[in-house]
């Protein structure tokens, strides 16, 4: 009895990821069909879909070089800095501005100014103002991943029991210990959660600001790609910022589950 | 420590209409006494501790503790809420060392001192489990343990056993009462159990229907271990049912 309780889970989620596996297996089979078709029939120009061995095979070749590395190198390096920087000022704002009216009251008027215009739209902005170097880019990152970081900050603290906060200063938490020993906290989730979304934005405006001058850096492979009409080499790059982008987004996961063990202790 | 509540008065603005919830309280509770607040719902009783407790500020009048005027909120007065308010990040023992850590407390003295109340209310044996594994009954003992291992003088009980099952409420009305004997402090509870009242109260203090004002305050002359089914005990219940009545009465009229 108790060996089919305990096998029972493991079963489940092998099958699970065995589905997963499939599904994967299934589409690239298909992608490769259709490639193959299309090369064997003359359609289009194969130029233009080559087959996954083909993607996959020009990633390899990069990587082998040395020159993929570079490209991810310079990319994380963009993503890590402006990302962290970001939620640096997202968590030194929104923190006071979650939890102090009169701050609230002094930010987000010009956040929701500034919110709805496509942070897409700022990036020649950036560039004009800062240059085409790392700084801009970096900047860029920042200035985009700030507001939803910000948002659920403020969302975070503001929805904080304030029977938590009494409990505190009943116990006799002075105001910095409040704020390290009871607000933080009790915002880290949902705080976490956002920084999966600033994350995952991070990815999504580093490429384009790399396609506007730059020398490295994986968004740079695809418009080279573009540019020489190097196919492979625009969908590789395009997989690996995937790869990138999934395995951020696990670390972040990973995070949240040491952090927030007491949500599902064993 | 002792406690004085002098002409309090509280109101409340919402939408622009006023409306009472206190009306001049005075309550004197004395060093170690465990004094019971019992009226119908919405008689303001919470209101009260909780300007006791420094979260509200009286909208005239004053309260005084050991004869100083109270600002807000303070390590001196601990409070135990009805819906327990644990931080769920924390351990259990982790809760009850809030405090102390808050005031650095070496941390072997600490761990003597969380041992020790933890011990008290008779969770030992869950010291390294999270609040979310708790029961109910668990969580109030954790809770009232937070509150007692900061050794505040004055304990503000906000109907702490209210959402408890009946079993439960006379088992940590128990533990209270046996706490008490052993390591006493000045109480304020709040609560709309009669017998809850005369089981723990060295004196009850009835309140009006709203706004709040004191009906009566009633002395419970039954000494230290009582006997809920003894013909005293029933007795007190009765008048103070009695008294109860009266205020709800008022409320449906």
């Amino acid at each position: 009895m108790m060996e089919w309780g305990l096998r029972g889970p493991t079963l489940a989620r092998r099958r699970a990821l065995g589905m997963r596996v499939g599904a994967i297996a299934l589409f690239l089979a298909s992608w490769a069909l259709v490639a193959g078709v299309v090369e064997a029939l003359g359609l289009v120009n194969p130029i233009f879909l080559p087959g996954p061995w083909l993607v996959i095979g020009k990633v390899v070749e990069l990587a082998l070089n040395g020159q993929l590395w570079a490209h991810v190198g310079a990319t994380l390096q963009r993503v890590a800095l402006g990302f962290s920087s970001g939620a640096v000022l997202a968590l030194a704002v929104g923190l006071p501005a979650g939890h102090f009216r009169s701050v609230r009251r002094a930010v987000e008027p010009v956040v929701e100014l500034l919110r709805p215009i496509p942070p897409l739209a700022m990036l020649p902005l950036f560039v004009v103002w800062i240059g085409i170097g790392e700084e801009s880019k970096v900047g860029f990152i920042t200035y985009a991943t700030f507001f939803p970081m910000f948002l659920t900050t403020v969302h975070a603290v503001r929805r904080i029991d304030p029977l938590l906060v009494r409990a505190a200063e009943s116990l006799g938490a002075r105001p910095r210990q409040l704020f390290f020993r009871v607000l933080l906290p009790a915002a880290l989730p949902e705080i976490l959660t956002g920084m999966r979304l600033g994350l995952a934005l991070s990815f999504f405006v580093i490429v384009i600001s790399e396609f506007i001058g730059a020398e490295h850096g994986l968004g740079y492979l695809i418009n080279d790609g573009r540019n020489f009409f190097l196919v492979p080499q625009m969908l590789g790059a395009a997989v690996v910022l995937g790869l990138l982008g999934y395995a951020g987004n696990a670390l972040v996961r990973l995070l949240e589950r040491r952090t927030l063990r007491w949500q599902h202790p064993a | 420590m002792s406690i004085q509540v002098q002409g309090v008065s509280k109101s409340f603005t919402v939408g622009g209409t006023t409306h009472a919830a206190l009306t001049d309280v005075d309550i004197d509770v004395a060093e170690r006494e465990l004094i019971c607040i019992l009226g119908p719902s919405g008689c303001g009783k919470s209101t009260l501790l909780n300007i006791v407790a420094g979260f509200l500020p009286p909208t005239s009048g004053r309260v005084l503790v050991d004869g100083r005027a109270i600002s807000g909120p303070g390590a001196d007065r601990g409070v135990v809420f009805q819906e327990y308010v644990l931080f769920p990040w924390l351990t259990v023992a982790g809760n009850v060392a809030f405090g102390l850590e808050l005031k650095a407390v070496p941390s072997d003295e600490r761990m003597r001192i969380v041992r020790h109340y933890l011990t008290l209310v008779g969770l030992n044996a869950h010291a390294d489990k999270y609040p979310v594994q708790l029961s109910g009954g668990m969580k109030q003992r954790v809770a009232i343990a937070r509150a007692l291992a900061n050794d505040p003088a004055i304990v503000l009980m906000d109907e702490p056993f209210g959402a408890l099952d009946a079993q439960t409420r006379e088992v940590l009305q128990d533990e209270l009462s046996r706490i008490q004997s052993v390591e006493p402090k000045t109480i304020l509870f709040v609560t709309h159990s009669i017998r809850e009242a005369v089981y723990l109260a060295d004196r009850v203090v009835v309140m009006t229907s709203a706004p709040g004002r004191i009906k009566q305050v009633v002395p419970i002359k039954l000494g230290e271990l009582r006997d809920r089914f003894a013909a005293e005990f029933t007795q007190y219940e009765s008048e103070l049912t009695r008294l109860v009545k009266e205020e709800v009465a008022k409320v449906h009229e």
